[in-house]
């Protein structure tokens, strides 16, 4: 990782845009073009369907008080019996389509989610390096956790109780048209009131709830810096100062969250109340109206009478019923939006810019030095440089020189890191940067293998311009081996084979007897099959370290970047490790970056950075002789960190 | 298992019950309302007089009113109540946690003990808090409409003899079904989460070897594997909706079908039974779904809540011991046929066979190769660990029989991984002491010859530290560490490669303090420079959890091979430095 970095950009959260349902929804279709068209159909159906039942109902109740008086069931059952059976014909129909419709929601659900991961990690993975120095890695690790679960909730349940809710809502309402007018007038009015109660109090409970997502994140921070502190809170006995602060921090979460989930509990009883208290108007309105014969307006013409106040009451109920679940959807909306906000903005950062055309072939070299391009693996290696001018294509072998010249380079605007940097590395020379923490030394070799891109001067490999080598070629073409190592799970044979993915076991293991790794792997108890967790927790930093070393020989790279690769060595184990690695930069450019002097002693070049500029240049006997900084340095005299 | 967790609730035991009594009045009256409006309809039907219907309506509004108070309040004291068993909870965890030592975090892994403390918590809150508002109010519901059905609707509620008893089976036999998937995919899904988390960390690595396509595969398969499985775990819950669809429908074409004949050929019911069989139905499938509902949240959060007492029930592997000693007399400094593996699991002995006697006020240097155990040997003395064998005294006295904070009280470690918090750097000095005068914070940076560039800070000592104690140099921040050990005027310093930043001279000063000003306390310095440890009256040089060798350095040089090898590469061709 890079010591020096760029401000980390603040965690805060973006602003909800606009227009985020409908791109939300564009990728939904996009997706599945054709199970999102059937499940909504399917909603529609069932939706529709469930507002039939009433009017049979309705209208076999009426044919049994007509036929109560007579006795006559056979005659009855001729007039009831087609009735009931349409209601099983439409509620066999119903069953289908809320069976299909929830099985096809549970699919697409998940498949959505997993594009939304794929696609997210895919763009994650092409993103540069300065994303990842610039963002806290638990505001990246947040995208997939929290906001994919907001997702998750506002996909599954609110969008299809939306659309659902909607359907009915408008059903119920033409339904009430059809009977009567006034009395849809003045429900109305009471949804009115229902929306504007939603406004207030689920917008109350929108802004708590995105409050505490801030204090839930705040609360998490907290404990993370106290379990990597740890042995240190220990040691001075620490305990009861931190369960102190933790308090403080407990007892803000508890104040959000209590008036978060108080408004939205609250929600549900009023809502459902004011429906309650509709009823009851539509109720006394409709008698009132009834005793008063005020004459109807309707779509159907009917007069009023008893029959219509009555199916026109429980549809009150329906109606309110459906606005209610809507409502009790606000806090997912607002949180699904939220993440999806968060998530289309990791999807639009910008890729990595790769323009670079010049490839790493594989190759034969002839002894005239003509080089010919094979498709299987010969060990050798050419770039591999087409011009566009006259269509020609011109083979360089990869011989691993490496030169800077005059290059300028700064992570933010006005503020530079390196001035006028030159350094030339030929094939197999030993270059070392020693410096003091921030004088741009891990910045030369961000550089290099463009992690970052130059302001200005230039950057050839092999005499190419690095602009113009494809990023993955180049990066091929280098090794890097870093201080703070990174193993991921798997076996310790998987973490060497990171590095050439082709390697047989024996190519790997003779990698690591070359780093000096081999001894402590066979020492292992499951020797080179131990499977190595949480970045290899249950080893020590060394031999993180050596196995890292490992992975970059068996890539075999002619340029190897070593960053502070042997610090965590001791220097007893790195005179022994030492070998290995004379062993392993054989033959290679290497670029050494160490404050431990006795690591760069042997080097061609050392350059002594400071403050981004090289101040000092030579082999270890001419700048000893020289008696400037690196001196210094040497002596003891002078603090390198 | 339940009774640990019903303990976090404490002082929001009152919001407890209140939020009981106030959704009990509002089932009572919701249950209450549609029987007036029967019988306001009645009313409206046989054509009643305008004020009948009046008052009617008058009561009903009075009642939503009340129900609406209920059901608000009820709302209110249940947020309080859970996000305050929520916030007892935490604590207690928090405080769990602070008791645990290195053996118990390592069981669980840290990262894991942060998942409990605050996706776990906030899973079990939300299934306390559903809990106690469905909890009565849906057998409570049940019950009323069962009654209600078989005294309003008579012989037609034989239906929900077949219906009830389906369901109920229905709903189990898939919550049982669907939750070992669950289970399992939540595992798989923790895990998908971990390696995003080591590729972000990773990426230089990634990006370094040009494994983005690797990785892109690599996460594909695992996501992949992840969504086929949720799916089908999800496709066997969204079975509950078409069940509960079925047996509502089933319920009501007996209802009508059987109820239109009763009703036509007998006198036993009327159109009043048969509707209010069908409201009445509806009401107790709708209790049976909410029951699902908590069935299936309990079980799903049971695996949470099992999480959490994991942690609470943990005994903390290092206690003090009953009456203590609270009074550490001495430096002096005994290990006796000590041996000790990190786990009992471990194949391997950290350290072994042990033997080591310090007396107070000498001064120790321990040098020894990448793994030879060095710190995990002084990480016993402040007892961070226990021994497997053997025994470790400070004082004379094992230090299993000290309490553990006077222990560590007067035990001053500096750490390898040196650590500065966010925060002044006054601040983090008092770390040592929180009571320390500003004079005595200055004489500990000067003896730890921190006093010069913290006075040339335009802040000085109150310079804001970021986390992770990024703005100041590693040599600096080992010097401030240092400083922060010195103010708790410890019997035993020690120093784990703590001055390996620092240039040789500082290096030298610091140690000529030491010998001057704290001549009584034991000091221990790891190092991997012999000029940090050449003058101590003892070295050890440890190789593989034992120590190959001790002695003052000259004898040393004659001695031990690996000390003198050690030494010739440090000092050949100049004094090496870091």
């Amino acid at each position: 990782m890079s010591k020096k970095k760029a401000p980390q950009a603040t965690s805060k959260r973006p602003p909800m845009q606009k227009g985020m349902l409908k791109r939300l929804l564009k990728m939904l279709f996009g997706f599945y073009p054709v199970l999102v068209p059937l499940t909504i159909v399917c909603i529609l159906f069932t939706a529709v369907a469930s507002t039939i039942p009433a009017t049979v109902l309705q209208q076999v109740t009426e044919m049994i008080e007509n036929w109560q008086a007579t006795g006559d069931w056979e005659g009855a059952s001729a007039e009831i019996l087609p009735r009931v059976f349409f209601l099983i014909g439409m509620y066999v129909l119903s069953l289908i389509s809320i069976t299909l419709e929830t099985q096809l929601m549970a699919y697409i659900t998940q498949g959505f989610l997993f594009k939304m991961r794929r696609t997210m990690f895919e763009r994650m993975q092409d993103l540069p390096i300065q994303y990842f120095d610039t963002h806290k890695h638990g505001d990246i690790m947040c995208y997939y956790t929290n906001d994919v679960d907001n997702l998750r909730q506002l996909v599954a349940q609110s969008l299809p109780t939306l659309i659902r809710a909607s359907v009915t809502v408008l059903s119920v309402f033409f339904i009430m048209l059809y009977y009567s007018v006034w009395l849809t007038c003045l429900l109305l009015l009471g949804v009115v009131a229902i929306l504007f109660v939603t406004k207030k109090v689920g917008g109350g409970s929108a802004k708590y709830f995105v409050l505490l997502v801030n204090a839930v994140g705040k609360q998490e921070g907290f404990i993370q810096e106290m379990m990597n502190g740890q042995k240190v809170i220990k040691v001075f006995t620490h305990e009861e100062k931190c369960k102190e602060d933790f308090d403080k921090i407990r007892d803000e979460l508890f104040d959000v969250s209590y008036r978060a989930h108080a408004f939205a509990n609250m929600l549900g009883p009023i809502i459902m109340n004011i429906g309650n208290v509709m009823y009851v108007i539509v109720a006394t309105v409709g008698g009132l109206l009834l005793i008063k014969n005020v004459p109807n307006l309707s779509l159907s013409g009917l007069p009023f009478g008893i029959d219509i106040v009555v199916p026109f009451l429980s549809m009150t109920k329906q109606f309110t019923g459906n606005i209610n679940q809507v409502s009790q959807q606000i806090n997912s909306i607002i949180m699904g939006m939220a993440g999806a906000t968060r998530v289309f903005e990791l999807m639009d950062q910008v890729a990595e810019p790769d323009d670079g055309y010049v490839t790493l072939v594989n190759a034969r070299i002839a002894p005239d030095g003509s080089v010919t391009e094979t498709a299987e693996r010969t060990g050798q290696w050419a770039w591999k440089h087409p011009h566009s001018a006259d269509g020609s294509v011109t083979y360089t072998p990869l011989r691993g020189d490496v030169r800077m010249t005059g290059v300028d380079f700064c992570y933010e605007e006005g503020k530079p890191v390196l001035h006028d940097v030159s350094v030339y590395a030929e094939p197999g020379q030993k270059v070392a940067f020693v410096g003091a923490t921030g004088a741009g030394k891990t910045t030369i070799t961000n550089l290099i293998n463009r992690f970052y891109d130059i302001a200005d001067g230039k950057i050839r490999y092999d005499g190419i311009n690095i602009n113009k080598i494809r990023k993955s070629d180049l990066r091929r073409s280098l090794g890097i081996v870093l201080q703070e190592t990174y193993l991921s799970t798997g076996t310790v044979m998987e973490n060497i084979r990171y590095g050439n993915l082709d390697a047989t076991d024996e190519e790997c293991i003779r990698a690591a007897k070359l780093a000096g790794a081999d001894d402590f792997i066979t020492r292992l108890p499951g020797g080179y099959e131990t499977e190595l967790a949480n970045n290899g927790a249950n080893l020590s930093q060394g031999q993180r370290q050596l196995i890292a070393i490992a992975r970059a020989a068996v890539a075999d790279p002619p340029v190897m970047i070593l960053d502070e690769a042997t610090s965590s060595i001791d220097t007893r184990t790195e005179a022994i490790v030492q070998k290995g690695m004379d062993a392993l930069m054989k033959g290679r450019t290497v670029f050494v970056i160490a404050h431990r002097l006795s690591t760069v002693r042997n080097s061609d070049v050392i350059m002594v950075l400071d403050h981004g500029r090289i101040i000092e240049r030579g082999s270890h006997e001419k700048l000893i002789a020289e008696r400037g900084q690196y001196y210094q340095l040497y002596t003891g005299a002078f603090e390198l960190e | 298992m339940l009774k640990r967790l019903v303990k976090c609730v404490r002082e929001y035991k009152k919001y407890v019950i209140l939020t009981l009594v106030f959704i009990v009045a509002e089932a009572i009256i919701e249950t209450m309302i549609p029987f007036i409006t029967a019988n306001l309809i009645n009313e409206i039907k046989t054509g009643a007089e305008m004020n009948v219907i009046l008052r009617y309506g008058g009561l009903l509004v009075v009642m939503a009113v009340l129900s609406l108070a209920c059901g608000g309040i009820a709302g209110f004291t249940c947020a309080k109540a859970s996000s305050g068993f929520s916030k007892n909870l935490r604590q207690d965890i928090f405080e769990k946690i602070m008791t645990y030592s290195f053996s118990n975090v390592d069981k669980f892994s840290s990262s894991s003990l942060v998942t409990r403390m605050t996706t776990d918590v906030a899973n079990v809150q939300m299934s306390f808090m559903m809990i106690i508002r469905t909890a009565i109010r849906s057998p409570l519901m049940l019950i009323f409409s069962v009654v209600m059905a078989y005294v309003m609707g008579g012989p037609l509620s034989t239906a929900f003899v077949i219906v009830i008893p389906v369901l109920g089976f229905g709903f189990w036999k898939i919550g049982q079904k669907a939750m070992p998937a669950f289970r399992a995919v939540f595992k798989k899904y923790d895990r998908l989460n971990e390696s995003i988390e080591e590729n972000v960390r990773g990426m230089r690595v990634v990006k370094g070897f040009s494994r983005e396509e690797y990785e892109k595969e690599k996460f594909g398969a695992g996501a992949e594997n992840i969504r086929s499985d949720f799916t089908r775990a999800e496709r066997i819950v969204a079975l509950n909706t078409p069940l509960m669809q079925l047996c509502m429908y089933f319920n009501m074409v007996f209802v009508l079908i059987v109820g239109s004949k009763m009703a036509i050929t007998t006198d036993a019911i009327d159109v009043g039974h048969i509707s209010a069989m069908l409201n009445y139905g509806m009401q107790i499938l709708m209790s049976l779904m909410m029951l699902s509902m908590i069935y299936v949240m309990i079980t799903m959060s049971t695996e949470s809540a099992k999480r959490i007492i994991e942690v609470l029930s943990e005994e903390p592997a290092l206690t003090s011991p009953e009456d203590a000693i609270t009074e550490v007399r001495d430096g002096s400094i005994d290990f006796e046929g000590v041996s000790f593996k990190y786990s009992e699991k471990a194949k391997r002995f950290a350290l072994e066979n042990i033997d080591l006697h310090v007396k107070s006020g000498m001064t120790v240097g321990i040098i020894g190769g990448t793994g030879s155990s060095k710190s995990s040997l002084v990480q016993l003395i402040p007892r961070l660990y226990d021994v497997t064998e053997g025994c470790v005294k400070v004082g004379g006295v094992d230090v299993r029989k000290y309490d553990l904070d006077a222990l560590r009280n007067s035990v001053a470690m500096v750490l390898q991984k040196n650590l500065l918090f966010a925060g002044t750097i006054r601040e983090n000095l008092k770390w040592g002491n929180a009571n320390a005068t500003d004079e005595e914070i200055r004489e500990a940076c000067r003896l730890s010859q921190a006093d010069d560039f913290v006075m040339s800070f335009p802040d000085g000592y109150d310079t804001h530290i970021e986390q992770g104690g990024t703005n100041v140099s590693g040599g600096q921040k080992q010097r401030l560490c240092i400083a922060r050990a010195l103010l708790k005027k410890p019997k035993i310093l020690i120093l784990d490669d703590s001055t390996s930043a620092v240039d040789t001279k500082t290096d030298s000063l610091i140690r000529e303090g030491f010998k001057a000003y704290i001549p009584e306390t034991t000091k221990i310095i790891i190092a991997q420079r012999v000029a940090s440890v050449q003058d101590a009256d003892l070295i050890l040089v440890m190789e593989n959890g034992r120590i190959e060798s001790m002695g003052t350095h000259d004898e040393l040089l004659r001695t031990s091979v690996i000390y003198r090898e050690v030494y010739e590469q440090q000092t050949n061709g100049g004094d090496d430095n870091e």
